[in-house]
């Protein structure tokens, strides 16, 4: 199964977001990789890297980030891996959270997982 | 000429500087930013100079390379990232290097400003710190020829810091500055001058 990270400046966001997620997909591979090590807002090299290896398998790893530093130190740990599959995705964290646990745990691949987080940024939300 | 004795110095100034200028850096960081900016670097540079015993009598580029995974590992916010790439693309130009020139040091620097550009996707007149970085680099290759290496490095100090008071004129389209659109202009960028900060503790040393 294809595993999640989800990269937040805040341990509560990644760890809400991934709860929502689990809760639509409980067997999803999901670790939540926010803030700093002392509880802090900000983005840690190392907690993502061993958020990624965590949830890795051969089936690859899909990533979502908040904003700014999220991506910048995500994209340093993708340079840093060996190994490992790991993509980075393009949408927003509670619903691409949602949708990636949902494609993942059907079994859909790394690519698939990819297209749903990006697909759940341009659903309308107001649909009236 | 700058032996890696001098370098391991180096960063102790740089760590002092960063330490002393702690508040004034989240000072600027707190109209425009998240106001972290100077306390997340005094973490990084702690980091570095308590890693300076792992550092004694390797080569330049072993040091660098060591000083920005630090940075990579401790800073926390955006200048992690940046300044971590820095120093590791200048470390990529210094394997094996025991002595730097100033044509070494200039070919550093230019690794470092490349690799910003690219890790920040970003460029100049953005109110980032490449705005005192590129005019910094661009003043010192104008002056290399007959210059002395105080005159080159003294031309790109009054550049950077030219380029900090010019990201007061700029509307910030980078970084957490940039959710505040117009609100942004006549803030000056912490990171321009986080980099200036450094930068003069490299020109005091060897200038």
């Amino acid at each position: 199964m294809v595993g999640i990270v989800i990269v937040s400046h805040s341990q509560k966001v990644a760890e809400g977001a991934m709860e929502l997620a689990l809760q639509m997909a409980a067997d999803a591979r999901i670790a939540a990789a926010g803030g700093l090590p002392d509880g802090g807002i900000g983005t840690d090299f190392q907690k993502i890297l061993e958020a990624v290896e965590r949830v890795a398998s051969e089936d690859g790893v899909v990533i979502l980030f908040d904003m700014g530093s999220a991506l910048m130190t995500t994209e340093m740990v993708l340079e840093s891996l060996e190994g490992i599959n790991a993509a980075i995705a393009d949408g927003p964290i509670v619903e691409g959270a949602i949708a990636a646990a949902v494609s993942a745990s059907i079994g859909l691949g790394q690519q698939a997982v990819l297209e749903a987080v990006r697909q759940a940024g341009t659903e309308p939300k107001l649909l009236s | 000429m700058a032996t890696t004795a001098d370098l391991l110095a180096l960063l102790e100034d740089m760590n002092a500087i960063i330490q002393e200028n702690k508040n004034y850096l989240t000072e600027l960081d707190m109209p425009i930013g998240d106001s972290d900016h100077g306390i997340n670097l005094a973490r990084g540079f702690q980091a570095v100079v308590d890693k300076l015993p792992a550092m004694e009598g390797k080569d330049a580029g072993f040091i660098l390379k060591t000083v920005g995974m630090t940075l990579v590992s401790t800073v926390g916010g955006a200048s992690g990232p940046l300044y971590g790439t820095a120093f590791m693309k200048a470390a990529a130009t210094a394997n094996g290097k025991t002595e730097i020139s100033q044509e070494d040091f200039l070919s550093m620097l230019t690794a470092a400003v490349d690799g910003v550009k690219l890790r920040g996707k970003a460029t100049t007149g953005e109110q980032t710190m490449l705005d005192a970085m590129v005019p910094a680099l661009e003043a010192m290759r104008a002056k290399t020829g007959d210059a002395s290496p105080s005159e080159v490095l003294s031309a790109g100090l009054a550049a950077a810091e030219d380029g900090v008071e010019r990201t007061k004129d700029m509307i910030a389209t980078k970084g957490r500055a940039s959710y505040l659109g117009e609100r942004s202009l006549g803030h000056q960028d912490p990171g321009a001058t986080s980099f200036t900060l450094l930068f003069s503790t490299i020109v005091k040393r060897f200038g």
